[in-house]
């Protein structure tokens, strides 16, 4: 359970030294903003434990690990409080957690040099920190023990967080060393244990430690901050991005009791009021006239015709648009032949969170201070920052559990995070104001996965395997604004193509990106890249065993074996041998496999479907995973069960339109989200690992694989290819 | 505009007009934050509540509507329904926000039929969305509290061989 809020805590505040900002994609693809000097500089002084940055042992012996990734769902805590409870040898059952304040100097993500959540890399690159935390604590207890027991430190063992010296039979625990243990230095490189020895991680004892207050509706989210002076505030949005408001009136809203007073603000008009009924009746009661002369106003159709245009040649590149290569070997544009040639469209989708986006703010002069789901805290203390005149270092960050992100609360312009600071800053006097989105304001306010167009061209050889592989990606590029990327392909609009064992198995490839601007904010979207990609290369292979008369699972046996990916191959061979692929499937069910690394694991699900009542149904689904060790076994398996879920609620149903810049979907009657009834039945099957692999990450592998399956098992139905997402449209 | 609620077992007075939203007099005024905003359009059941033991969407209902009836909220679980514990049992929760909802639902489920089939649970629980996607343990979870056998493991670690 996160603790309240404490001032007397460690806060924010690195030391005066120049920080590299590498904020980074959530996904693999780096992009650098190199700041100058003391970027993160100015703050409140910052203590830390007798034990460093990541351990704490309350007087009473309790260990509490504090974590600098962000809880919103995935597990990530208990994976991270297992890995520090192991190599201490802690009584798991006292083992507790917490969020770390934002401090990049401290608890910057090892992948990006910014403090921030994403890539699935939160225990990947907390790995060897955290067993150096433990071991480094557990090496002080071990110390204490034995100066007061005058015995060498090699006789001490530690187990359940009780410390023993066999010899002698004395025994004692954390708490009564606490004292001695707390005033030695903890050891810049203790010894870790042999991974052959853990006793905790990857047993089903690694748990999550919030169920209980997830269950009884006890834990704090953002929108459950309350004080006794916090004001609420709603905005009046534009209908289109990038309009501005031109004039409004606020006599009505003003008349709404509990109305405290309406600010223009930079993303349009906030009203503030005592409670969030008045708030919501006043935004509701403004009359705003907008200025739309910079405003989009494509449609959404427009944009993907553009796109299509653009892909197959048919349409002229604008200024400034350039194709970039980011796989090229051999001569695609020799080869000719028989060749299958298909487009794929993605449309644009919302994150859809079950709580809509939100924050608390108080700003007091140039003093800015936030409650709330933080994802990035450095991207939100540098932009906060700007808007109070301060020091990112200065803007402290207390991080809540989020309900639901899957990246949405993490961008570059900390959107909803920096409007609410402004409304905060004209409050002034340090009064918290809670900015609440409602869910149509949440749906509106983009920050999509980029529309998305692919055309791929494979033209075969004599046994029917590529032969060459010729593919064009139309997409808005999601780390355009990111602080001074530079140029080159934005990896995240490619990832997952690029580097696909079916391109290394090809030997000739010509595979071309381009990012035309569009006015629509985009951003990425659990697994990002993969959410399109593995569609194309899995779909496609799919048709392309088909023509060639093969198996799916034997095709690609032979295609990972040219590439030698081996991953690929262990994690297809367990879901082809758990789901039983050499027999039949179940009577009036049909089989689609599909298999895709995205961030480091490699997962391959074999789905079960049918068609009831003209859509597609999904039963049961076998997962097979590679993610190094897996230190919690059972949220591994729970966030392949929701991944596939996300996964698959957007390949079957998720899609947002514009009409003439507008967007048409509102709220979950008309932007179509997976049900209780149409969830599958997840089986989760993890790849055995020599021990003391390196852990990869689980939060997005899960969701990118599920659309492939379903649509190659309707493949295997029906003998069509589906090119485009959602496969079950609303109807007109 | 002052109204006596029966919530949780207790009358409270609350200062709010007629129309107002059950949700917002529970969270705002009575503190009882467990119920969660979702849609306000009763499309998600985050917000699920009971009025008599029946579920009922209070981002929808003006207090009005439920001024003598008797309202459960997730507080007034106070912990210890079998199906919290099931729910902490099974880990049930991913981020959490929608399962005070989910679990007002699964409450009203299980008084109506105390052994329900699967086709039942996807009756009853298919207007509460999850976007983590727990509904898979939602299901077991329910079917655990019911006393029904629990499904097979669907996890199997080969790890650490």
């Amino acid at each position: 359970m996160n603790a309240p809020f404490d001032r007397r805590r460690a806060q924010a505040g690195p030391s005066r030294r120049d920080v590299i900002v590498t904020a980074t994609a959530a996904g693999g693809a780096l992009l650098v903003g190199c700041s100058p000097t003391n970027l993160m500089a100015l703050g409140a002084e910052n203590e830390v434990g007798a034990f460093g940055p990541f351990v704490k042992i309350a007087p009473d012996g309790a260990v509490s690990v504090v974590c600098k990734h962000i809880e919103f769902g995935q597990g990530n805590h208990a994976g991270l409080a297992a890995i520090v409870a192991e190599e201490l040898d802690a009584d798991w059952a006292r083992v507790g957690w917490e969020h770390a304040p934002a401090n990049a100097r401290l608890y910057a993500n090892g992948a990006m040099g910014a403090q921030l959540t994403g890539g699935s890399s939160a225990i990947n690159n907390s790995w060897d920190q955290l067993r150096k935390a433990g071991a480094a604590a557990r090496a002080m207890f071990v110390q204490a023990a034995a100066a007061r027991w005058d015995v060498a430190e090699g006789e001490i063992t530690v187990e359940n967080g009780v410390v023993s010296h066999a010899a002698s039979g004395r025994t004692t625990d954390f708490r009564e060393l606490l004292p001695d243990a707390a005033r030695l230095t903890p050891p810049a490189e203790p010894t870790l244990k042999d991974p052959a020895r853990f006793t905790l991680i990857g047993t089903d004892r690694v748990r999550r430690k919030d169920s209980l207050a997830k269950s009884t509706g006890q834990t704090r989210f953002t929108m459950d901050v309350q004080a006794d002076d916090l004001l609420v505030a709603m905005v009046a949005h534009p209908p289109r991005f990038g309009a501005k408001v031109a004039s409004f009136d606020a006599a009505a809203a003003k008349a709404v009791p509990g109305v405290v007073e309406v600010y223009e603000i930079p993303t349009g008009v906030a009203v503030v009021a005592s409670n969030t009924w008045a708030a919501k009746q006043g935004r509701d009661a403004l009359t705003v006239t907008w200025n739309e002369d910079k405003a989009e106003t494509r449609s959404s159709t427009d944009i993907l015709v553009r796109f299509q245009g653009l892909a197959s040649g048919s349409a002229d590149l604008a200024e400034g648009e350039e194709w970039q290569a980011f796989e090229s070997q051999g001569d695609a544009a020799s080869q000719t032949g028989d060749a299958l040639e298909i487009g794929y469209d993605f449309p644009y989708l919302a994150h859809a969170t079950m709580e809509p986006m939100n924050c608390v703010a108080q700003v007091s002069g140039n003093k800015a201070r936030l409650t709330f789901a933080s994802q990035g805290p450095t991207l939100d203390q540098l932009n906060v920052a700007k808007v109070v005149l301060n020091l990112p270092g200065s803007v402290e960050i207390e991080t809540l559990p989020a309900g639901g992100s899957f990246g949405r609360r993490a961008n570059f312009q900390s959107d909803f995070v920096v409007e609410c600071v402004e409304i905060a800053k004209k409050v002034g006097k340090n009064r918290p104001v809670k900015l609440v989105w409602t869910r149509e304001d949440d749906m509106a306010a983009g920050y999509f996965r980029p529309l998305v167009h692919h055309r791929v061209r494979v033209t075969t050889d004599a046994e029917g395997y590529p032969a060459a592989w010729t593919h064009r990606i139309v997409t808005q590029s999601i780390m355009k604004g990111a602080p001074m990327r530079g140029g080159g392909v934005d990896e995240s609009a490619v990832e997952g193509a690029k580097g696909s064992p079916y391109l290394a198995a090809t030997p000739h490839v010509d595979a071309q990106l381009l990012t035309p601007d569009i006015g629509v904010p985009v951003l990425w979207w659990r697994s990002v890249g993969a959410t399109h990609t593995a569609y194309v290369m899995e779909h496609t292979i799919d048709q392309l065993a088909r023509r060639a008369g093969q198996d799916p699972v034997d095709y690609r046996r032979a295609l990972y074996r040219k590439a030698d990916a081996k991953r690929h191959l262990a994690v297809l061979d367990l879901a082809a041998e758990k789901s039983g692929w050499a027999t039949p499937a179940s009577e009036g069910w049909t089989r689609g496999v599909a298999v895709h690394e995205c961030f480091g694991s490699v997962v391959a699900q074999v789905a079960e479907v049918r068609m009831e009542n003209g859509e597609p149904k999904v039963g049961r689904v076998v997962t097979a995973i590679d993610c190094g060790t897996a230190i919690s076994p059972d949220q591994i398996a729970a966030q392949m069960e929701g991944g596939t879920c996300y996964g698959l609620s957007a390949a079957l149903y998720g899609e947002v339109t514009l009409t003439e810049g507008r967007v048409d979907q509102t709220n979950f009657d008309t932007y179509r989200v997976l049900r209780h009834s149409e969830a599958p039945k997840v089986e989760t099957y993890i790849v055995a690992q020599p021990a003391g692999a390196h852990p990869t990450g689980v939060g997005e592998p899960g969701t990118p694989v599920i659309g492939p399956a379903v649509a190659n098992a309707l493949l295997a139905l029906t003998g069509d290819a589906i090119t485009a997402q959602p496969f079950v449209r609303a109807q007109a | 505009m002052a109204a006596t609620l029966d919530v949780n077992g207790k009358p409270l007075s609350v200062q709010a007009a007629d129309d107002t939203p059950l949700l917002w007099v529970l969270r705002d005024e009575l503190g009882l934050t467990g119920t969660k905003y979702g849609c306000g359009i009763a499309q998600c059941g985050a917000c699920t509540v009971l009025a008599d033991g029946a579920p009922i969407r209070s981002c929808l209902t003006p207090i009005a509507a439920v001024t003598g009836a008797k309202i459960t909220t997730i507080e007034g679980l106070e912990g210890r329904h079998r199906l919290q514990e099931a729910w902490v049992r099974l880990d049930v929760p991913q981020c959490g926000y929608c399962q005070s909802g989910q679990i007002m639902s699964a409450v009203a489920l299980l008084e109506q039929s105390p052994q329900p089939t699967d086709d039942e649970i996807d009756a009853a629980m298919s207007g509460n969305i999850c976007r983590c996607g727990a509904y898979q343990r939602i299901h077991a979870a329910i079917k655990d509290a019911a006393g029904q056998p629990a499904p097979g493991q669907t996890t199997d670690s080969q790890t650490q061989a």
